[in-house]
């Protein structure tokens, strides 16, 4: 099995890559005859400069280049300190971290997929006849050979699990459960020729320990599931999702939440630390970022499984977006699409790293504990670490965090309460 | 992918944006990217919406009034063209303009013009005058909760008073530039390119 892969990897590995370079440059040299503007292929370094400097800072260096008067005498207002509000504002209309993060990241070479590339009408004649070669052997080709092996796959996992469930609870169960979870997701994996690599497999989550994941897209579940067996978290679906979901559960105990109990967080803590705390049963696999990201950054992991007190095995998974970008944007695309769209990519390219467990340490509460987790799953991924919540995908930001800037601005006007009393 | 073919920019655009706002080419793509990936309706101009939705400005107190610079009076769309007339304010001065033809129109980054852009952020009805009411809104803004409306307004009469010399109550843009004369507006307004 593994030689296959090598083998296979290599071949899609090495002319694809030569391919994607030679289309690049047509569609430049294309365009230059044209005399057309590009939409930038590369991905685009930062297009400012941004200080890290505080609110207080700032406001005090434009205020002392402005007067001759000693600054912590009077902390007043001066007409110049809006200069800061207003540059902030206009660098983050510029560049900001949050908004790149919900979409598509952008490729230096053309990939031959028309949805990474913008430039398409200006590729030459020969161009365009390799690209409806590849469009060929992907939709012709690939797409049904893919489709069929992945309706294999989940239809094994639904009858084969349901067969299981008819055993007798025992160490028998157990073990031709975990096999055959683990057969179908390999089915699966093929189905969407995803060659993995994992890393460091000797940090592979255990029993009673929690499983935490970035998140980009549904596929993640499939990845990691190959490899290990855990316990899904999640909601109870109608149609066919709910058909799989409810045969895996009586293979082996997987943790399913009707729609009325996600909203109680105390129940679903009680359930995932009962969980846990059963050494026999399986680790949980939970991704705390709570939606999609496009892998080129860790968004706010979410408290709840850090609370729950169990040890936590954090996994780093990167794509490379080169061969086929498999970052489900929601919000755009639905999940029959987007399974299209990765069926009929070349293939699916990513690394999984097991890091070392991590446990919630003395004087740390959750929120610290989560970040610290987070942070050693982005540098493994070389990801960009971010405090902003994946929510902001489809919702607004809170009010608490323009209080904030505006206590502190406050602050610097009035003084806090202790200074008026002390003069 | 059509609609995108049709407001991608032409060489003759990138030269008049050039021109008007001393933007370099590669500035201009690179600016003209981000505006795109704004543009969430994908019709080639930005609403107050689109604005919004970034969480950096959404909670930046003077986001609302730093939004309403980008739109002319009246209007709730902005073009390319008007993204980049408003986003040239904040280019810094370089050293080789300031020796330039003194008749040429004045640039849209001179220290006048950004002096200019945060006078309009304190002048709401455009009167050419930031009236007492006026300073209280964006002082406002930008303490939110945390100070009373006396102190507040104590603020801004010591404010006017300093600033004010004709006596008229209320803060001309020649009275404005008289206060922050000997504040660096040129590094303070202005944005470093990376390229």
């Amino acid at each position: 099995m593994t030689s296959s892969v090598a083998t296979t990897s290599f071949y899609i590995k090495l002319p694809l890559m030569n391919f994607y370079g030679w289309a690049t440059l047509r569609i430049e040299r294309g365009a230059k005859e044209k005399n057309h503007l590009l939409m930038p292929l590369w991905a685009a370094p930062a297009i400012i400069a941004r200080e890290p400097t505080s609110l207080e800072e700032e406001i005090k260096e434009i205020r002392r280049s402005g007067s001759n008067k000693d600054l912590d005498a009077a902390p007043e207002f001066e007409m110049s300190d809006i200069f800061y509000f207003a540059r902030r504002g206009v660098e983050s209309i510029m560049d900001d971290e949050v908004t790149k993060r919900f979409s598509a990241e952008e490729l230096e070479s053309w990939n031959l997929l028309t949805r990474s590339n913008y430039n398409f009408h200006y590729i030459s004649l020969r161009l365009t006849v390799l690209w409806g070669l590849g469009l060929l052997i992907r939709y012709g080709f690939l797409l049904p050979l893919r489709v069929t092996l992945a309706f294999t796959g989940v239809g094994l996992l639904v009858f084969l699990t349901s067969v299981v469930g008819l055993l007798p609870n025992g160490r028998m169960k157990n073990f031709l459960s975990e096999k055959v979870h683990l057969m179908c997701y390999r089915i699966c994996v093929r189905a969407l020729t995803a060659i993995i690599t994992y890393h460091d497999s000797e940090n592979k989550p255990k029993n009673g320990g929690i499983c935490v994941a970035n998140h980009t897209s549904p596929i993640d579940v499939i990845i990691l599931a190959s490899d290990g067996c855990y316990a899904m978290v999640g909601q109870i679906h109608g149609g066919l999702m709910g058909v799989i979901q409810r045969s895996m559960v009586k293979a082996c105990p997987h943790v399913w939440f009707e729609r009325s109990e996600v909203k109680d967080r105390h129940l679903v803590a009680k359930r995932l630390s009962d969980h846990v705390e059963d050494k026999s049963k399986l680790p949980i696999l939970i991704f705390p970022e709570g939606t999609c990201i496009n892998n080129t950054s860790v968004m706010m992991f979410k408290k709840g499984s850090f609370e729950i007190g169990a040890t936590v095995y954090p996994v780093a998974i990167k794509y490379d977006p080169r061969f086929g970008d498999a970052f489900w944007n929601s919000s755009k695309f639905g999940m029959v699409n987007y399974l299209l769209r990765m069926m009929s990519s070349w293939a699916i390219v990513c690394s999984v790293w097991y890091l070392p467990p991590m446990s919630r340490e003395e004087g740390e509460d959750a929120v610290q504990f989560a970040n610290r987790v987070k942070a050693a799953i982005a540098r493994q991924g070389g990801l960009v670490d971010l405090l902003w919540d994946g929510g902001l995908k489809r919702g607004k930001v809170k009010d608490t965090f323009k209080e904030e800037q505006q206590k502190l601005y406050s602050k610097m006007l009035v003084g806090t309460q202790e200074d008026r009393s002390r003069s | 992918m059509g609609s995108r073919a049709s407001t991608l920019l032409r060489e003759e655009e990138i030269e008049e944006i050039k021109k008007e706002t001393g933007f370099s080419h590669s500035q201009i793509t690179r600016l003209y990217s981000r505006f795109t990936s704004l543009d969430k309706g994908e019709n080639g101009t930005l609403s107050r919406e689109d604005f919004q939705r970034i969480p950096e400005l959404a909670i930046n107190p003077l986001g609302d009034r730093i939004i309403n610079a980008f739109f002319p009076e009246g209007e709730d769309q902005v073009n390319f063209r008007g993204f980049m007339r408003t986003l040239a304010h904040f280019r810094p001065i370089e050293d080789n303009e300031k020796s330039k033809n003194p008749t040429a129109s004045e640039p849209l980054n001179s220290r006048t013009n950004k002096l200019l852009f945060a006078f309009r952020l304190y002048d709401l009805d455009r009167d050419d005058k930031i009236s007492r009411d006026e300073l209280l809104q964006v002082l406002r803004m930008m303490v939110g909760v945390n100070i009373s409306d006396e102190q507040l307004g104590s603020i801004a009469d010591r404010t006017i008073q300093e600033a004010d010399t004709n006596g008229d109550n209320s803060i001309s843009f020649n009275e404005f530039i008289k206060v922050l004369e000997k504040v660096d507006v040129e590094q303070k307004m202005s944005i470093r390119f990376l390229h």
